[in-house]
């Protein structure tokens, strides 16, 4: 658990880390970004978080709705573009049975990208968020990805609706 | 020998086991047979069956976990053989009942038709078995990860809509566990 004092301190992969540990999350699904590298060994090296690689962000939402029926808090790593590959599940199994779930995506296509191909979904992904009303943050500083990542869980069983944190390239 | 009746003896070895069905007639035809706590019923997000009683698999180490899965939805998730191998929980076992066909959408060919998919199964390094060649009581409460391949006939029954909300049938599954 962090105090004040030691949240100056995080670096931008811990503060992720404590935001999801202290928010409950135990079961995590990803699909990895280089951007995640560090985050994902910290989750493998954790015991009392059950880690689960997926092929594809599609099936992680499958797996998440059923770690949930199962009691766990929930939560998926990923890049954007995953979030593209998840639309109809999201919409016609995690909100229309109203399951809880955290993502975490690595925002690529955003300030400083320097590979073309990131670009066109990076730059649509906050607008497919809100085309499906779902709620997201986008924290600039360890600080406001602690605060965000830790609250987003309570969010998400509130709105009964995913909840996102998008981590763009400056952020890290 | 077409769905309804696969389910049906599917589910004459079914004791306390939890069941995640498959999206459309599966559910349906499940629903008909016998609707039961222990029964969660797809409304949406065809293929992930396997997904999902994977997740609830891993969550729930100390209860038997069935999937009720279709030809198609397999091969739309394809991925989950490898990852469900990968995990091969214990306490997980995936039938696909394989008519060669979408039932739900007007009984189009699927390319599983052709394909032995227990075959396919084996290869990526899962359990697997045919339902006919094997004791299904037995191969649910084994301590392994197994998939079992239930050949068919395409066709529907006349199984009715099920009569519950999404939300309903979650908050009913998960008072049990």
């Amino acid at each position: 658990m962090f105090n004040n004092e030691k949240d100056d301190k995080m670096d931008s992969t811990e503060a992720i880390y404590y935001g999801l540990k202290d928010a409950g999350i135990d079961f995590i699904v990803s699909v990895p970004c280089v951007n995640l590298t560090k985050l994902l060994e910290m989750i493998d090296e954790d015991e009392n978080i059950i880690h689960v690689p997926v092929t594809r962000e599609e099936e992680g939402i499958g797996l998440c709705a059923g770690a949930y029926l199962g009691g766990k808090k929930t939560a998926l790593l990923m890049q954007n573009s995953g979030l593209g590959n998840s639309i109809n599940a999201l919409k016609s199994l995690t909100e229309l049975y109203k399951f809880p779930l955290l993502m975490i995506m690595s925002h690529r296509g955003t300030e400083g990208e320097n590979i073309c191909g990131q670009v066109p979904m990076g730059q649509s992904t906050p607008l497919i968020l809100e085309a499906m009303d779902f709620n997201f943050f986008k924290p600039e500083t360890p600080a406001e990805a602690y605060e965000d990542i830790k609250n987003s869980w309570e969010l998400s069983l509130k709105e009964e609706k995913p909840v996102s944190a998008l981590l763009e390239i400056k952020y890290w | 020998m077409q769905r309804r009746d696969a389910i049906k003896k599917i589910m004459d070895s079914i004791e306390d086991e939890l069941i995640i069905c498959n999206i459309g007639f599966p559910s349906r035809e499940l629903y008909d047979i016998l609707d039961r706590d222990e029964n969660f019923y797809m409304i949406g997000s065809m293929g992930l069956a396997s997904s999902i009683g994977l997740g609830l698999a891993l969550a729930k180490p100390d209860k038997d976990i069935v999937v009720i899965d279709g030809d198609g939805a397999l091969l739309m998730n394809m991925g989950s053989l490898v990852t469900i191998n990968a995990c091969r929980p214990r306490n997980l076992t995936w039938i696909v009942i394989n008519n060669g066909a979408y039932g739900s959408t007007g009984n189009q060919e699927t390319y599983a038709k052709d394909l032995n998919l227990s075959e396919i199964a084996s290869s990526v390094g899962l359990k697997s078995y045919k339902f006919e060649e094997t004791d299904l009581k037995e191969i649910i409460s084994d301590d392994e990860c197994n998939f079992v391949e239930f050949n068919c006939k395409p066709g529907n029954s006349t199984a009715p809509i099920i009569e519950k909300t999404p939300e309903s049938i979650k908050k009913r599954f998960m008072a049990i566990l």
